[in-house]
């Protein structure tokens, strides 16, 4: 056997290490920072937060407040999304993205008034994103990153619900997909609640201040232990995403990539005036190459960064790939020329030199059935 | 952590099992389907193919990425396990039944370790 992971000692700990370390996690560097990547293994993991409910220290992610009487100018400009109408306690998905229309980073925008945003972007992306905002911001707005102040936990799979209920207030919960409720006592302490998350399931989200996550997350153990809830890592995170279909900074896209190319267009409103990359967007709504699907129905399993062909010809890279625990077979996302991206196209993928049968499937590879 | 007594280990964290006359079968061994995690894929020779001692000769591929297997012997294929192939969660399960590959003819073999050695060796990995 070769290849084995290093364990930094250069990476910074999420308030919940010690929770980690207690519970068997195996802990990895990723994004600067030590995460577990599983506890009792990845498949597991997988399948409790499709059938039951899973636990993830989301920490690492960056928080960003803007503030101030323009900051919804401000976002207006920088971000591809529309945020004009947006009422309070909505959150909103979007893309940031560069003067060549390439993106900058993906990031959801929670609205807690006129004045005042928070923008969550990827752990990996924040000094970059911050860096790009505060030489773009102008006039009455403040900006401040407070990632290193906030913790962040997800609650993610169909028990989340009942599981939250033992310890919020109703009018604590969040009734719809992508809205949040601030100041919700959850087990008593104080938290902002959204629903949403990365894994494809009805879920919640709380971000709060580092001293109180690993009372939180025991209190959610806790609650969550009649409900079959398990603690979650890195490993099955980046598998149920990607069963789900989505899509990851740095793999789907990236600052080479457009939003169209990344099939990410309900992020984008061409409608509205200028923000930064839409004069190098317009008229390339429909690009040559795109995210597509493939179903492995070959022997082997896709990663990222692989060719794919079609009738033996090159026609684009797979972005990332997996086995999908749930559905039981590997699935890819690439980005392929159109030309080749029909659904039930045959493809090939070459696999360090072997070339593995594959199909052209649609987006989301899983979809869960709403209860 | 298991360790058979039996079996030889190379650094590489395969086992080693001598079977008689000039053959030996090989599979991973428990440290190494742990680091592992489960384990989706297997991708073994076929028969008749040469093994050279230090060289991949097939790979397994865990949910989180592929990691290959060297073989430690130098030799010809005999035999694959074709079961294994088809129930790749037998190496988590099973990592010591599970056997990979049988290798005939053998002519040179890395540095293996005594059960005992190999315990060591894992604990100095951390």
């Amino acid at each position: 056997m070769s290849g084995q992971a290093s364990t930094g000692e250069n990476e910074k700990r999420t308030p919940l290490y010690g929770s980690h370390v207690s519970l068997g996690g195996r802990m990895v560097p990723f994004a600067g920072y030590l995460l577990p990547v599983q506890y009792s293994g990845v498949i597991a993991e997988h399948m409790a937060v499709r059938a039951r409910a899973g636990l993830f220290d989301v920490s690492h992610m960056g928080e960003v407040l803007l503030t101030g009487k323009d900051a919804l100018a401000n976002l207006q400009m920088l971000l591809s999304n529309d945020f004009r109408g947006m009422p309070d306690g909505r959150v909103r998905y979007s893309l940031m993205c560069n003067e060549s229309g390439g993106v900058v980073d993906d990031l959801v925008v929670y609205r807690y008034g006129d004045e005042k945003y928070l923008l969550v972007v990827n752990a990996a992306n924040r000094g970059k994103d911050v860096a790009w905002i505060r030489e773009r911001l102008s006039g009455s707005v403040t900006m401040e990153d407070i990632s290193d102040d906030i913790a962040q936990i997800a609650l993610q799979g169909p028990a989340s619900d009942a599981i939250l209920r033992k310890l919020a207030p109703a009018s604590g919960i969040p009734e719809k997909y992508y809205t949040f409720v601030d100041d919700v006592a959850v087990g008593g302490i104080k938290c902002l609640v959204s629903q949403t998350g990365y894994t494809g399931e009805k879920g919640y989200e709380f971000y709060l201040s580092n001293a109180d996550a690993p009372l939180l997350w025991e209190k959610l153990l806790d609650a969550g232990a009649d409900f079959g809830l398990v603690p979650a890592g890195l490993g099955a995170r980046d598998t149920l995403r990607l069963e789900a279909g989505m899509p990851l900074y740095g793999h789907e896209m990236d600052d080479g990539v457009t939003p169209f190319e990344a099939d990410l267009a309900f992020g984008v409103k061409m409608g509205k005036d200028g923000f930064i990359g839409k004069a190098a967007l317009t008229g390339h709504e429909n690009p040559q190459r795109k995210r597509a699907g493939l179903k492995i129905t070959g022997k082997g399993i896709a990663r990222g960064n692989e060719t794919v062909y079609v009738d033996g010809e090159a026609v684009g890279r797979t972005t990332s790939g997996t086995h999908c625990p749930f559905l039981g077979y590997p699935v890819a996302m690439a980005l392929i020329d159109q030309s080749g991206a029909q659904t039930g196209t045959a493809a090939e993928v070459d696999v360090r030199g072997r070339r593995i049968a594959a199909e052209v499937v649609p987006i989301p590879f899983y979809k869960r059935v709403k209860r | 952590m298991d360790f058979p007594s039996g079996l030889s280990y190379s650094k590489t964290h395969e086992w080693i099992q001598d079977i008689g006359g000039g053959a030996a079968r090989i599979g991973i061994t428990d440290y190494a389907q742990n680091e592992l995690g489960d384990i989706v894929f297997v991708n073994l020779p076929e028969t008749g193919d040469e093994a050279s001692k230090g060289e991949r000769i097939a790979d397994v591929e865990s949910v989180k990425a592929v990691s290959d297997i060297i073989s430690p012997l130098s030799g010809v294929v005999k035999a694959v396990n074709k079961d294994v192939a088809d129930n790749p969660e037998s190496m988590n399960a099973d990592p010591y039944g599970a056997w990979l590959i049988e290798i005939s003819d053998i002519s040179d073999h890395e540095e293996l370790l005594s059960a005992e050695d190999y315990r060591a060796f894992c604990e100095e990995e951390g």
